[in-house]
């Protein structure tokens, strides 16, 4: 099982190369990959429906309970067989609606990507892992939303679809850790005999809030709903596949799955039903008023993701049922009349139901997909779609809280469905021809086999319910239920109530569609959502939070290098300074100084020149003074033990003056550029800076201490490295990596002053200053270069 | 010693941060070389120092006697002068190329890569990063 899984992520790293070289064959093969992937879960259809389970587990971050951990039953079958099932037309059906795509690999990764990732959300028998697979899905969507990644617009439906997706998933993630708290376990089969424990727990209202904001927000539950419609910008198979059949049924299955651990409660009820209701009722509303095909369908989408929730919330072995047995009928439809939806706007060049009729004769076999759909969709006999309809409307009448309501909510919802229905099946397909931007034919055959497939058998299974119903309703049912149940699935129940309830939605449906033009009109003006909805809020939310980005980063980010300095170091002065002076005893720091008079002579002259470094107004002056602070400190080198590093001081330093003399000469004197208050402001900053490191030199020096190192190298340098320079011998022998690094930073500063000094710019400038032309010649490369000091390094013993 | 060694260093590093936060190009380079100074002898002096004692083993001995200046900060301060002089060169190098396109020495003057000399001239001077 988790080969099945993983290699689909395989699959999806190859697809690109197999694209490259299979060329027009590609999408046949693979296709194959799902088509296994299919026969294998379909082979372990018996067992599982025999009551077994499979489960297989491999180590992934065991310290923290995390095992790549799958788990195969009743309800994770169904999706696994729909998602496998269904990504194997979409590989086919793509490879002809992309035909020369440029990008036609990319998708194939992308869409396989998904899949496995899909099959991962199912399956995944670890919370952890349900997480991670959950948030692969929302990224592969993310990357299909925008496959069209030079319009804006799929930009921007893309980044909607995975904020709103990935923040919900991240509620989930906290309401997961939390049930991982509660429970002690994140292995979610061994949670479904603890949903006691959890429903006890105090912690059980923000766990199912935050478990129901990422099913809700993944399944585009009102107010979450806004993305779907604009995920329409999609490539048509991916709407057909990630936003219908598949991804967005992840929020229904997380429910599913986790009922038995959080379902039951009256919270759940209210939240879950609630929920799924105002989003069954919204999405029928808007779905009929919509004049392109696959925002049509979007919305109808919306309104049955809102049936699926509703019955999870009813929570009875009815509506459990009822849930199965429509989230199968609605695969089965939807996926294909996305498809023809796909296949209209391939071959007559446009979507919009008012651009479209008469197309029969020119697109038989869609037209017969259509069809078979659409009387699924609508619920008419024999097909299963009318099987799903009457076992729905059941457990809305027989529901134990307001039966009454729910099912007048539902019936309403159905009625406006079959309008939908009528809308992108009847519309462009009969009636008088209109003209299209293209002149319209018949899809290739990759592109009829996807939804004449999926239609044929929504009709199929309505003849033959009996073997759905043991292999994967029931199994399915009793998963959602955690206890077994009596299943059966009929087309002919006889006359009663809920057969009258049936005949009405159709009647009144098909009312509709015959008034559609008068009745639409004033429907869409009550459609108040569009202008106050919560789309939006999202809008300025997003606005919001770009505002506060930029506003912070014009302030932290300003672009001054003296504002980070003095952030910086008042921030450290601050921090340090406090710490310091109340954790620190400062009682034996400050000593007598222990000092010669030539060494206070030198210390003089240095704090003399600092100074003057800081005053003067000629820049070779302040050169002049820099040079003689470097020479100051060779010279205390010398006095204490340091000869090797006086002799580099005076060697750099020297350099360093004629460098700065040659640069500098004949510049003008500095200018005042700041006011006297900021160089005051800026003298305090570095005289409190200075202050401190001063402290911390008297506090750390209070208390000499030599490391283990010194004596190590002190006393292994003449016997182990047979040098008697102990600091040389560090430098190329003991440490002869870091002067190797070094020798490299000095490379790369040689490489970069040579650059430098060659880069001209692409016109003859006009204005280049006459002290600085004089300059130019003068600092060459060759100049600069013999300064490869780490050879100095080596030298001096 | 250390006392007064930790007076200059304070005095370097408050010497060189107040010429970094200049808005004159030069002064900030200055800065930074006041910077490096005070850093070096800060890793100088932190664990005390000796005077006149350099870590050297005599002939015919295989210790340096007792007490002898630590070879270890030295060996680091050795690495940190030749890099800190890269750093320079490198900077002082850039101020001339920026000074040359720029003719400008005030960092608040040359905060955008599109800087023009004179308004209506096109930017020729930016192309030296496109160039």
């Amino acid at each position: 099982m988790t080969a099945a899984i993983l290699s689909g992520f395989v699959l999806a790293a190859l697809a690109p190369w197999v694209r490259k070289v299979a060329r027009g064959w590609a999408g046949w093969l693979l296709a194959l990959g799902p088509l296994a992937i299919v026969a294998y879960f379909t082979a372990q259809a018996p067992h599982i429906a025999d009551g077994e389970t499979l489960s297989a587990s491999l180590n992934w971050i065991p310290s923290l309970g995390v095992d790549l951990a799958f788990y195969l039953d009743g309800l994770s079958l169904v999706f696994a067989i729909i998602i496998s099932g269904i990504g194997t037309l979409i590989v086919l059906y793509a490879s002809a609606y992309l035909a020369g795509d440029a990008l036609e690999g990319h998708f194939y990764l992308y869409l396989l990507f998904f899949m496995a990732s899909m099959l991962g959300v199912v399956l995944a028998n670890n919370l952890i892992t349900l997480f991670v697979f959950w948030e692969l899905t929302s990224i592969s969507s993310y990357l299909l939303i925008g496959f069209k990644h030079d319009k804006a617009t799929s930009r921007a439906a893309a980044l909607q679809a995975l904020l709103v997706t990935g923040s919900g998933g991240l509620a989930m993630l906290a309401g997961l850790v939390l049930i991982g708290q509660v429970t002690g376990s994140s292995t979610i089969s061994d949670l479904l005999s603890q949903g006691d424990t959890v429903r006890a727990s105090g912690l059980y209202v923000p766990i199912l809030l935050l478990v129901l904001l990422g099913a809700f927000a993944k399944s585009a539950q009102v107010p979450f709903h806004f993305w779907l419609p604009n995920a329409m910008e999609a490539p048509t198979p991916v709407s057909a596949y990630l936003h219908s059949a598949t991804m967005v049924q992840a929020g229904v299955y997380l429910l599913a799955r986790l009922s038995p651990v959080l379902g039951g409660t009256d919270e759940w009820r209210v939240l879950v039903i609630g929920a799924g209701a105002a989003t069954m009722l919204t999405g029928a509303y808007l779905a009929w008023l919509q004049t392109d095909l696959k925002r049509i369908l979007a919305y109808s989408t919306i309104s049955t993701l809102g049936m699926l929730v509703l019955l999870v919330g009813i929570g009875t072995p009815l509506a459990a049922k009822a849930a199965v047995t429509v989230l199968i009928a609605h695969a089965l439809y939807k996926g294909a009349l996305f498809l023809v939806a796909g296949s209209l706007d391939h071959e007559t060049g446009t979507r919009d139901v008012t651009q479209l009729g008469g197309l029969w004769h020119a697109l038989p076999f869609t037209g017969l997909a259509a069809l078979l759909a659409a009387a699924s969709m609508a619920g008419l006999p024999p097909l299963f779609g009318f099987i799903a309809k009457e076992v729905f409307y059941k457990a809305a009448y027989e529901a134990p809280d307001l039966p009454a309501l729910l099912t007048t909510l539902v019936v309403t919802s159905s009625v406006l469905l079959v309008v939908a229905a009528g809308l992108v099946a009847i519309k462009p397909f009969f009636g008088a021809r209109v003209p299209t931007p293209k002149p319209p034919h018949e899809a290739p055959l990759r592109m009829v086999l996807g939804p004449l497939t999926l239609a044929t058998l929504g009709a199929a299974f309505g003849f033959v319910p009996g073997l759905l119903t043991e292999y994967a309703i029931k199994p399915a049912t009793e998963a959602i239920l955690a206890a077994p149940a009596q299943v059966e699935l009929v087309l002919w129940p006889g006359l009663n109530v809920i057969l009258l309830l049936s005949l009405l939605t159709v009647t009144l449906g098909a009312g509709v569609y015959a008034a559609r033009a008068r009745l639409s009109p004033p429907a869409r003006r009550l459609d108040v959502g569009a202008r106050v909805g919560p789309a939006l809020g999202y809008q300025k939310l997003l606005d919001g939070t770009l505002w506060l980005a930029d506003w912070q980063t014009s302030i932290l980010q300003n672009g001054y290098l003296r504002y980070y300095l003095i952030t910086i170091v008042a921030t450290t002065v601050g921090l340090m300074g406090y710490a310091t002076l109340t954790r620190v005893a400062l009682g034996g720091v400050l000593r007598q100084p222990d000092i010669r008079l030539y060494e206070a002579l030198i210390v003089a002259v240095i704090l003399a020149a600092t100074l003057a470094v800081t005053q003067v107004r000629s820049r070779l002056a302040a050169v002049a003074a820099l040079g003689t602070v470097g020479y100051g400190i060779a010279l205390l080198y010398i006095l204490f033990g340091a000869p090797d590093l006086a002799m580099t001081q005076f060697a750099i330093e020297t350099l360093t003056v004629v460098l700065f003399v040659l640069v500098l000469y004949r510049l003008p004197r500095f200018a005042t550029l700041t006011s006297r208050a900021a160089r005051r402001r800026d003298a305090l900053i570095a005289l409190s800076a200075g202050a401190l490191m001063t402290l911390l030199v008297l506090i750390v020096t209070a208390d000499p201490s030599r490391t283990r190192l010194t004596s190590y190298f002190a006393y292994n340098s003449a016997t182990l490295a047979k040098g008697r320079n102990i600091v040389n011998v560090i430098l190329v022998d003991f440490r002869g990596l870091d002067t190797l690094g070094e020798i490299t930073v000095l490379s790369v500063a040689a490489a970069g002053v040579f650059a430098l000094l060659k880069l001209r710019p692409p016109r003859k400038e006009e204005a280049t200053s006459a002290p600085l032309a004089e300059a130019e010649a003068q600092p060459s490369p060759e100049e600069v270069k013999p300064v490869s000091l780490p050879a100095m390094d080596a030298t001096v013993d | 010693m250390e006392v007064v060694l930790a007076v200059v260093i304070g005095a370097l590093y408050a010497a060189g941060l107040y010429m970094m936060l200049r808005r004159s190009y030069v002064k900030v380079v200055i800065g930074l070389a006041l910077l490096s100074y005070a850093a070096s002898l800060l890793i100088f002096t932190v664990n005390g120092v000796t005077r006149g004692r350099p870590p050297l083993v005599p002939e015919g001995a295989l210790r340096p006697p007792e007490p002898f200046a630590d070879p270890l900060p030295q060996a680091l301060i050795l690495t940190a002068i030749v890099i800190g002089f890269g750093v320079q060169a490198f900077t002082v190098v850039l101020f001339k190329r920026t000074y040359q396109a720029t003719e400008t020495d005030d960092l608040d003057a040359i905060r955008s890569t599109e800087h023009h000399k004179k308004p209506g001239v096109p930017a020729s001077i930016s192309g030296a990063r496109e160039g």
